[in-house]
């Protein structure tokens, strides 16, 4: 066990936790913020995909001891109201069926247009690839993209 | 208008104690997702002081929003939104003023709480907008009473009453108490789909907001005071189960609280026919965190052996069935030489129609080709689990399920409780695809619960899940047709068997459309467990069947839509046999449909065309797939084209992202999915071996278009999904000149000429 003093959604969490644990799972277990989901535990579906340091990285696989003053963003982070662009863009296009896997995608694509504010089809796809749908929204997440891209 | 007698609706005014002491419901923290019309910003977060119970599935609060319940568990198929759009449209309310929450569990004033064969909505169809009439009804004979006028005279609107002739109007809100006073009506008027304001009227999901700002709302996300986490290790193979093991290291791990052994089943318990199990008993690890019980879990030394054959029975519907479970370990290349033997032997036959042995000696021209699959796990994006806290008084149990009353029973058996003492509640749950039917794992953690005395979330791990069974069977099919001079179809043969079950549909489609018809079936029995995946058996019968009927208009030299129009007016005019199970018609009228919406016949360089349609779960579908190929050769679905008729459509956009996500996921599993067995286990267990279709591999542009009628609706969960391999399959063959008989299609090569 060590203690951990963590920049979360702009707030510093201290937690006291086993240093290989995966941030997930600080996040899930020890912070109550459940937004981000476990699906594989291998980095293979983005369902566990923050931000750290504004860049995609997926959470199952990232432990607690490599993230040092990083700053982490969260679903919860990005906007706790849904006004962020893309949680907007999700909203208008509904996107979700099940929604398990929205959080993953939206952190994703919020990435992605931070860095890249109108990316081409092509480009979307090459971002999005990690992150898994198994309800097939793929169309409509591509949409929403290119929706918050022109908002 | 129709009239409804409103047996439904009198049930759902047994109001529901769970949710109203007195029925008066008070009002609290409500999470407002819906703004109220007309209502400043100020007050839209000012929720009702008081809720009036109208029924069980409809509170209304004073100042005029409306609670509506919805019965039946989500997983994305968007009934949480569809099925109180029902309700909303016979009470004549502002969708805007509308609350949804999800209903607790209670068959006796729900009835069926069950999402899956795409009966939602249409078993819910008369009885929700009976609800919403009812409701309406009383709310109309409190103001009647409150004004001295004859209820005739009062019109709604909005959710406002009005007296015309008075001038009189009255917010629902202000009589909602009054209303909980009035008698239930006998019979209500029902609208007539013309009337319609809300139900086709496109509504956005009801929980879009929360999911997409990552709110708790799923099983895996209950949180409980105390509570612990567990996980549960079941055999490493099928035919294989615990021998004994030692847990010295685990319990010394950090934050472990327990390690033993669970058996599922109590042993006079009589398992229902979705309580399919392999693994009955398992080693648990309880602990302080999830972390923690994954490491513990990794360390436990457990000895394994094999199971000797054994049967049981179990409750089929009311019927009972003796189900066997051999022993040994399988392998996938086992499996497929046994089909292939068992493909070249008689079959069983269950349907036939003049003398198509006959007509196969005589025919001008005969065609035969036969079609495998693997097996496929349901993969649903949130892994199983299940939250219980058992106490002595009871057991209060939350988590993702398909149909609670399915295991309801398991839980109260294994407990040793009452089914009274059972509380099981339904969260939304990340993906069903039917393996959530089988709910195991909710006796699991009640039976964890009880032993540590604790409230507990049990978890599965992405390879607890993927390995733990109840999947897609595999199956094989072989075609026959027998084409005359005049390359008219005259004879056709179907021979189709699985392990461990037949696909085979006697009486549909080109069963009544060709007078020489033989249906025949043969199963392999196994100790892998099978269940309901998204549209069981259709999900390959379609794609074969649709995919050998266009080698055979190939062979006749037709166009592939021409060819099964040709099948359908000899069906509808001249039907062979009397048990057809679809309507020609409307199976002719999606394919008419999607031929004028993909503007088939056109010639586009460099795409590659591919048509199929299929009728299944009481909805017609046709798609046409459009295959370009890459600067690298590989081929990807560019554009998709789908016509469904599945009658009324409740809420059109969500309709079209469900066809949207069939079509997705049968290019996914047609091109990637499967599971394959050596020595008993899977040779998949997470996603980096197990394919699931990513963006880059999913069609581009998916078009979807309704028939326009006014039949009562039909579900969408399941029919988009099984057609979309046969179209892929013809799509492929044109772009590379190669028939595909294999899935997964991207093993499927040929053999090397050497």
């Amino acid at each position: 066990m060590a203690t951990f003093n963590l920049n979360i959604n702009g707030k510093v969490k201290q937690v006291d936790v086993d240093p290989a644990t995966p941030i997930l799972w600080v996040l899930r277990d020890h912070l109550q913020l459940v937004g981000t989901k476990y699906g594989c535990g291998i980095a293979q579906c983005g369902a566990c995909t923050v931000h750290l340091d504004g860049t995609a990285t997926r959470s199952c696989m990232l432990t607690v001891s490599m993230v040092g003053n990083s700053e982490i963003t969260t679903i919860e982070g990005l906007s706790e109201d849904g006004s962020h662009p893309v949680q907007k863009a999700w909203m208008e296009v509904d996107v979700p069926q099940c929604g398990y896997r929205q959080a993953g995608q939206i952190m994703t694509a919020s990435a992605l247009l931070d860095k890249n504010p109108n990316p081409s089809d092509e480009e979307i796809e090459m971002a999005m690839n990690g992150n898994i749908c198994r309800c097939g929204t793929y169309t409509r997440i591509k949409k929403a993209v290119k929706l918050a891209a022109n908002s | 208008m129709s009239q409804q007698n409103n047996t439904i609706g009198r049930r759902a005014f047994i109001r529901n104690s769970g949710l109203a002491g007195g029925g008066l419901i008070l009002g609290f923290s409500w999470l407002n997702s819906c703004k109220p019309k007309q209502v400043t910003e100020a007050e839209v977060l000012e929720m009702p002081k008081e809720w009036f119970e109208i029924n069980s599935y409809l509170k209304i609060g004073e100042n005029g929003l409306a609670t509506i319940y919805c019965p039946n568990p989500e997983f994305g198929q968007g009934v949480m939104t569809s099925m109180p759009m029902m309700v909303a449209e016979e009470l004549d309310i502002a969708w805007d003023n509308v609350l949804v929450e999800i209903a607790p569990y209670d068959a006796e004033v729900y009835g069926r709480q069950f999402t899956g064969g795409s009966q939602g909505i249409r078993t819910r169809w008369e009885g929700l907008r009976t609800v919403g009439a009812s409701a309406k009804q009383m709310l109309k004979e409190a103001a009647a009473k409150q004004w001295g006028v004859p209820v005739s005279e009062i019109t709604t609107a909005d959710g406002v009453l009005t007296h015309e002739a008075s001038g009189n109007t009255l917010g629902y809100g202000e009589v909602a108490s009054a209303a909980m006073a009035i008698a239930v009506p006998e019979e209500v008027t029902l609208k007539s789909p013309k009337e319609f304001k809300i139900i086709s009227n496109s509504k956005k999901n009801v929980e879009g907001k929360k999911i997409v700002t990552g709110k708790p709302m799923f099983g895996i996300d209950y949180q409980y005071e105390g509570a612990l986490v567990a996980m549960a290790t079941h055999p490493p193979a099928f035919g294989l189960k615990l021998k004994s093991f030692d847990a010295t290291k685990a319990k010394s791990m950090p934050g472990i609280v327990d390690v033993f052994e669970i058996n599922t089943y109590a042993d006079d318990y009589k398992r229902n026919f979705f309580d399919t199990n392999a693994f009955t008993e398992l080693v648990v690890v309880v602990g302080k965190s999830t972390w923690e019980v994954m490491n513990a879990k990794k360390s436990l030394d457990i000895q394994w052996e094999p199971i000797s054959d054994y049967e049981y029975t179990a409750d089929r519907f009311g019927m009972e069935a003796k189900i066997k479970v051999p022993s040994g370990l399988e392998s996938s290349d086992a499996h497929y030489a046994k089909m292939e033997e068992l493909a070249s032997q008689p079959g069983q036959v269950v349907r036939k129609d003049g003398d198509p042995e006959g007509v196969f000696k005589t025919a001008a021209k005969v065609i035969e080709r036969s079609y495998t699959c693997p097996f496929l796990a349901h993969n649903c994006m949130e892994p199983m689990n299940f939250f219980a806290h058992v106490t002595e008084e009871g057991a209060k149990l939350a988590g993702p399920l398909q149909a609670p009353m399915l295991i309801e029973g398991a839980i109260a058996a294994s407990l040793g409780l009452t089914s009274d003492k059972v509380d099981i509640e339904m969260t939304r749950m990340g993906g069903g695809f039917g393996r959530r039917a089988y709910a195991h794992y909710a006796v699991e953690a009640g039976l964890i619960s009880k032993k540590v005395n604790a409230p507990v979330k049990l978890v599965y791990t992405r390879e607890d899940d993927m390995t733990f069974g109840i999947y897609r069977p595999s199956y094989q099919a072989t075609y026959r047709a027998a084409l005359d001079e005049n390359n008219n179809l005259v004879a056709f043969h179907v021979k189709a068997g699985g392990i461990p079950e037949t696909p085979v549909f006697a009486d549909r489609f080109p069963a009544g459309a060709v007078e020489n018809y033989m249906a025949e079936q043969w199963e392999h029995n196994s100790n892998i467990t099978i269940g309901a995946f998204r549209a069981p058996r259709s999900n390959f019968m379609a794609g074969v069947e649709q995919a050998f009927l266009d080698e055979v208009a190939e062979l006749a030299g037709k166009d592939p839509i021409d060819f099964r129009l040709e099948l359908l007016d000899r069906a509808m005019k001249n039907p062979v046999g009397e048990n057809n199970d679809y309507e020609a018609d409307r199976l002719a009228g999606v394919l008419e449909l999607v031929r004028d919406k993909s503007d088939w016949g056109a010639e586009k360089p460099g795409v590659f065309r591919g048509v199929a349609a299929y009728f299944c779960h009481n909805t017609y579908a046709a798609h046409v797939l459009d295959v370009v190929k890459g600067a690298d050769g590989t081929p990807r679905v560019e554009n998709a084209v789908c016509a469904m008729d599945c009658g009324i459509v409740v809420n059109p956009d969500a309709a079209s992202n469900m066809c949207e996500g069939g079509i997705v996921d049968g290019v996914g599993n047609a091109m990637f999915g499967g599971l394959t067995f050596r020595d008993g286990a899977t040779q998949q267990t997470n996603f980096d071996k197990y394919r699931i279709i990513r963006h880059s591999e999913a069609p581009k542009n998916i078009e979807v278009h309704f028939v326009q009628n006014e039949i009562a609706p039909t579900g969408l969960g399941e029919p988009p999904f099984p057609p979309v391999m046969g179209a892929l399959a013809n799509a492929l063959y044109k772009a590379e000149g190669r028939r595909l008989y294999n899935q997964p299609f991207i093993s499927d090569k040929p053999p090397l000429v050497g």
